[in-house]
């Protein structure tokens, strides 16, 4: 009810402002203002937890063809380690010889230690009405042992500072019809599309910042989203063909962002609008 | 001693050269091999097929250059690759609907694979710019375009200038931001002709 009343008020008060020939740029800062306040209500709670709670519950249980859960998976820090670990991804595996996202990991451990097919295991990276994401929330609970952890990704073995290079190029690749790359969006500061912020991520600030809040439960979607997610959503919006999951361009981008983010504490999953 | 000297200095400067060469080779393989690896990196997906990876020759140069400072030669070089491509009005006019304009400046579907393929196709051009005072959800990317054509003059001039500049803005500054959207055929020679009038009718609100 009081809320209401402030409401209304709030409502009376603004048209008595534009009664008073509000101005462009007025309206401008009332809108970010109002942004940054829905922001920090969304603080609040997070059901990203909601997430979190169901991976730990798919992380401890036994599955699939060879009914074994992923106490066997090393992300990195030895088997069944998952405190801290996606700090240090992505990371040069040497079973696998090859350098992987913590999404990747997830499914290498579930095609050769829990018999899935390759093509099963890529099954639904990404969820949607109706259908969760198995992937999503492994990822949700795996990084929500790393909050607080600094970011401290490896740059040590050659294929480690390959998968480098080759994301700092992919990250200015322009393509498409509209000559998009990455940097088009997200290599100045203080720049935004509509009124949405854009993060400089040639800057270490601005990929600490980034980096250290993916995953997010995405308030608009009603999903929590991880970086695979971001990567595949930025592309389309880049006017790219889609982004494979896990391929190896998804990780050399991954590793030079989260690489960039080293130092900082990180600090996932988020929750954004 | 003389002799000696000189065969130093040329070993010295063939040394150089050399370490030139190599560290300059090496940036173009991580590059090729970048591009390759993007190519095995995606799927097809609705109207955008894989081929939207290839690149021409600005996209190529513009990526080339992207981490330094652009040659001036090579800048002018893709000015004037661009500037060739625009296609100008057929009938002289360069003035459309500002009100299709405005809808045109706010629609921001067209060319993703989320897209329906048979439109609509917008110019998103809120995305980066602000145009009218009312719309107040306008991005930064871009400067402001606000009163437009009330600093430029309301002439043939400063409408051609947008007309081109949307149809190719790498003709006027080399790798742009902004899309080439004539160009690239993301919009119509006649929402091109809606945007202009969006930006220079005395009529329109950018203008107030």
């Amino acid at each position: 009810m009081q809320a209401m009343k402030v409401r209304r008020a709030g409502r009376a008060v603004l048209a008595a402002c534009a009664a008073a020939a509000m101005t462009a740029a007025l309206a401008q800062t009332s809108a970010v203002d109002e942004i940054a306040k829905y922001r920090a209500a969304l603080q609040d709670g997070n059901p990203a937890e909601l997430w979190e709670a169901r991976g730990e519950d798919l992380w401890k249980a036994p599955r699939g063809p060879k009914n074994v859960s992923f106490v066997t998976c090393d992300l990195g820090q030895g088997p069944g380690v998952v405190k801290g670990t996606y700090a240090q991804l992505p990371r040069y595996f040497a079973d696998a010889d090859r350098v992987m996202d913590l999404e990747t990991r997830l499914v290498y451990c579930m095609v050769t230690q829990q018999g899935y097919t390759q093509p099963d295991a890529m099954k639904g990276p990404f969820g949607g009405p109706g259908n969760k994401s198995d992937i999503e929330a492994l990822v949700a609970y795996v990084t929500s042992q790393s909050r607080g952890v600094k970011m401290n990704v490896p740059l040590a073995h050659p294929k480690e500072k390959e998968a480098f290079a080759l994301g700092e190029k992919m990250f200015v690749y322009r393509g498409g019809t509209h000559d998009f790359s990455c940097a088009t969006c997200h290599a100045e500061d203080g720049k935004r599309i509509r009124l949405q912020d854009l993060p400089n991520l040639m800057t270490v600030a601005g990929a600490q910042k980034a980096y250290t809040t993916w995953p997010a439960y995405r308030v608009s979607q009603g999903e929590l989203r991880t970086f695979q997610w971001r990567l595949n959503d930025c592309f389309r919006q880049q006017r790219f063909p889609e982004l494979i999951f896990t391929s190896d361009a998804s990780i050399a981008l991954t590793m030079y962002l989260a690489r960039n983010a080293n130092g900082a504490a990180f600090d996932a999953p988020a929750i954004k609008r | 001693m003389r002799k000696h000297f000189l065969l130093w200095g040329c070993a010295g400067v063939i040394a150089v050269a050399m370490v030139g060469c190599a560290t300059a080779q090496s940036d173009v393989d991580v590059s090729r091999q970048a591009a390759a690896v993007l190519k095995s990196s995606f799927k097809a997906n609705g109207q955008a097929g894989l081929d939207r990876l290839d690149q021409d020759e600005t996209q190529r140069l513009c990526t080339q250059y992207a981490n330094k400072a652009l040659p001036k030669d090579v800048a002018e070089m893709i000015e004037k690759l661009n500037t060739a491509s625009i296609k100008w009005p057929a009938d002289g006019k360069w003035l459309g609907d500002w009100k299709n304009g405005e809808r045109i400046a706010q629609e921001g579907r067209g060319k993703q694979f989320s897209d329906d393929p048979k439109g609509p196709v917008g110019g998103n051009c809120y995305a980066c710019h602000q145009l009218t005072p009312q719309e107040v959800s306008y991005g930064t990317i871009g400067p402001s375009l606000y009163q437009f054509a009330k600093l430029r003059g309301y002439t043939d001039e400063t409408r051609k200038y947008a007309y081109g500049k949307i149809w190719n803005a790498d003709a006027y500054s080399a790798c742009s931001n902004m899309p080439r959207f004539g160009h690239s055929q993301i919009l119509t020679e006649q929402q091109i002709k809606d945007l202009v009038a969006l930006l220079t009718d005395p009529d329109s609100p950018v203008n107030k």
